[in-house]
């Protein structure tokens, strides 16, 4: 059958299992969306407000599903709005596919109108990108874009596709959705090696990050850290990955992780560390990160495992696959002093817990808490908010925690939950700040117009509030350009934009809000104030040690 | 100084330099010499890149070209096991009280005159990198007005080759 690029775009993607896409229509992508239209029924195109908005709610449908996400854009300024979404996908290692439009082929690097060298920009924040150069190569570079995309390690991958290649038709053969590269295991020597370290191991710790997420392997990871009787702690991008009421589960790790977790971490003689990538917010200072442990070091991309810290074993290979041949070699453990030092540690914590009463962040997101679902996706944008967002909150099942880890992208929440929500079905929530939520509010307009349950709760403190802690500890309180002092009504904002809100100036205030949020239909804002020097604690400070770790901070008038 | 070369197959497509460049430059290798060409096969255009890092360098470079979809194999080149040579073109001045030096030095080194001319004398020479280093280091004596070398290329000895190398 006979058909133009553009169907033969459509069509593929229809063919690989895409039922939505995110995008904003242009010049240069007119003829893709002719065959949208076209093709309505089969595939659903969600409009956002903006380019950036768009690949933000790919990144969310796909982190919520595992499921390639899709954007398309024209070329020029709506390929370049892409790049912070396309950038923030690959920092956290999401399958995102990226579909823009360019200019006649002929018209290539004349510097024509809305024209932009795309492949040159994302070259460094994809794992591939293509020109393509003929409409007979259309439809085989979409699929192996979607293959790239979610093999190995994930990431975006971008398709540039010139307007004319779209006009020209060529035959098109449907095919079957593509399959990931064929997974496999850590070499078994290494896993060997690696097994008789961990048996000799009198304190050990089991660290997860998102690559246990993309593996799947919560079942391993469980029976791993029961047989070798160790505390699980994970990354910001492991949460969700493992039930957080999982009694051997510590929490997060790292910069503002839990303190009994930092600390077991750094006194455990043996770290397995699965799927995570050892970024300078989680291990401070290097030098002094963990220097009485061997870590066992677990990954897909086999360029993790010696790029920030030197590992005693480092393994290559799917974490699932890995670990069921790891498992079967390691003895049952019973580190009965190990296990009391933690309980230790967890009562110290329990010690640092801020127990004020009122409006404090932890209290707004316990509240938030106890009406989260097992399935709820909880969307965060990047500042304090996340932090607590991530410190208090319970998840359950894998998937439903999406917050920018590795780019740390304010602005991202609002899209990616628009994302996880058209991807799941369930009410979702997003956790923002006066100051992320910002940057990128115009997607109201699109929660509303696709009527979306979702609730957003936004900590607003009139300041940005993560840069004002910095400014508080580091900058002797200069607080340059931090203090807001914008006046935007956000519940009357919200009512502008056809959604509904509710302010919360007290715990009862909230408690209605948020019952008045998880019945609403559509979009429904909630407005609540926070003191604006509030911190994010505990705090390992840029480029420190355990020894330097912040866990109370005398506020003033306490 | 340390150091270390490896081969680098690459499918011979548009950009693809481009790509491999520019991981090098956001990763901040130090790379010494980068040559390219075409191959016996047209599909595939052969890399060769020196840098001066050590072992953990060399295996987060490795580490990382693999990523790169369009690198196909790659190989460490080891100097007891492999052939390395480059090419150097050096112009030199021609003046009355050093020629007959310049031209000494230059049968000794084997460097051929490619070009000669009332002003200047270019030379051509293959050679080992640290053998050209010598040659162009005894140059300095005299004036040196341009000189352009290839950078290095290698090949394994024997039958073995980089196709037989692929992931």
């Amino acid at each position: 059958m006979k058909l133009s690029g553009a169907d033969i775009l459509v069509r593929t993607l229809i063919e690989q299992g895409c039922d939505v896409v995110f995008g904003y229509p242009g010049g240069q992508i007119i003829n893709v969306y002719d065959s949208l239209h076209k093709y309505r029924n089969e595939l659903k195109h969600v409009l956002t407000a903006h380019e950036q908005g768009a690949a933000h709610a790919a990144d969310g449908y796909a982190r919520a599903t595992g499921r390639v996400g899709v954007v398309l854009a024209t070329s020029g300024p709506g390929a370049t709005n892409l790049v912070t979404g396309i950038a923030t996908a690959y920092l956290d290692s999401v399958p995102v596919v990226a579909v823009t439009g360019n200019v006649p082929t002929g018209q290539l690097g004349t510097d024509s109108f809305q024209e932009i060298d795309i492949t040159g920009i994302t070259l460094p924040i994809t794992k591939h990108n293509y020109v393509v150069g003929s409409v007979e190569e259309l439809a085989d570079t979409v699929r192996e874009a979607f293959r790239l995309a979610v093999s190995g390690r994930p990431g975006p991958v971008l398709v540039d596709i010139p307007k004319d290649i779209q006009i020209a038709s060529c035959e098109y053969v449907p095919q079957p959705p593509v399959q990931p590269e064929e997974r496999f295991a850590a070499k078994e020597m290494r896993i060997r090696q690696a097994a008789d370290c961990i048996n000799e191991s009198r304190r050990p710790f089991v660290y997860f990050g998102g690559g246990l997420i993309h593996s799947g392997a919560e079942a391993e990871l469980l029976e791993l850290a029961e047989k070798l009787d160790a505390p699980i702690g994970c990354s910001l991008m492991g949460i969700s990955g493992v039930d957080s009421d999982h009694p051997r589960f510590l929490g997060m790790q790292g910069m503002h992780g839990h303190y009994a977790c930092s600390m077991a971490m750094h006194h455990a003689d043996c770290i397995l560390s699965l799927g995570v990538r050892f970024n300078d917010r989680v291990t401070g200072n290097r030098a002094k990160f963990a220097t009485n442990a061997k870590i066992v070091h677990i990954d897909v991309d086999g360029a993790e495992l010696a790029k920030n810290i030197q590992p005693a074993h480092a393994l290559r290979g799917d974490l699932k696959l890995t670990l069921r041949e790891l498992l079967p070699l390691l003895r049952q453990k019973d580190n009965a002093e190990w296990r009391e030092s933690v309980e230790k540690l967890k009562a110290e914590e329990q010690k640092t817990v801020d127990s004020r009463e009122g409006m404090t962040p932890r209290n707004v997101l316990l509240a938030l808490n106890r009406r989260l679902g097992e399935n709820t996706p909880v969307a965060t944008d990047v500042g304090q908010h996340q932090m607590w967002a991530a410190q208090n909150l319970h998840f359950h099942r894998p998937r439903r925690f999406i917050s920018s880890g590795g780019l740390g992208t304010m602005g991202f929440g609002l899209g990616a939950a628009i994302g996880a929500q058209m991807a799941t079905g369930e009410r979702t929530v997003l956790v923002t700040g006066d100051g992320s939520f910002g940057m990128c509010l115009n997607e109201l307009a699109t929660a509303v117009s696709q009527r979306l349950p979702l609730v957003i709760l936004l900590l607003n403190n009139g300041v940005l509030g993560m840069v004002r802690q910095w400014q508080t500890l580091f900058f002797d309180k200069h607080y340059s350009n931090t203090v807001l002092d914008r006046k935007t009504d956000f519940v009357a904002l919200a009512r502008a934009f056809g959604a509904d809100g509710a302010r919360a100036d007290t715990p009862e205030q909230l408690e209605a809000a948020l019952d008045a949020a998880f019945a609403s239909d559509g979009p429904f804002l909630i407005d609540c104030a926070i003191d604006k020097d509030e911190f994010v604690l505990p705090m390992l400070p840029p480029g420190g040690s355990m020894d330097d770790i912040i866990v109370k901070i005398e506020r003033q008038g306490e | 100084m340390a150091g270390f070369t490896v081969a680098v197959l690459v499918h011979n497509r548009f950009g693809v330099l481009n790509r491999v460049t520019s991981m090098f430059r956001r990763r901040r290798f130090n790379i010494k010499c980068l040559t390219v060409s075409e191959t016996e096969s047209a599909a595939y255009s052969r890399i060769t890149v020196s840098s001066e890092g050590g072992d953990t360098e060399k295996r987060q470079l490795i580490d990382q070209l693999y990523k790169l979809p369009d690198v196909c194999s790659i190989k460490e080149l080891h100097d007891e096991d492999s052939v390395s040579c480059e090419l150097l073109l050096i112009k030199v001045a021609n003046e009355q009280d050093t020629r007959r030096d310049v031209q000494d030095a230059a049968q000794a080194y084997g460097a051929k005159t490619v070009d000669y001319t009332r002003e200047s004398i270019v030379m051509q020479m293959t050679g080992p990198t640290r053998q050209i280093d010598a040659f162009i280091d005894l140059m300095r004596d005299y004036t040196i007005l341009e000189i352009c070398r290839t950078g290095v290329v290698s090949l394994e000895r024997g039958d073995s080759t980089i196709r037989k190398n692929d992931r």
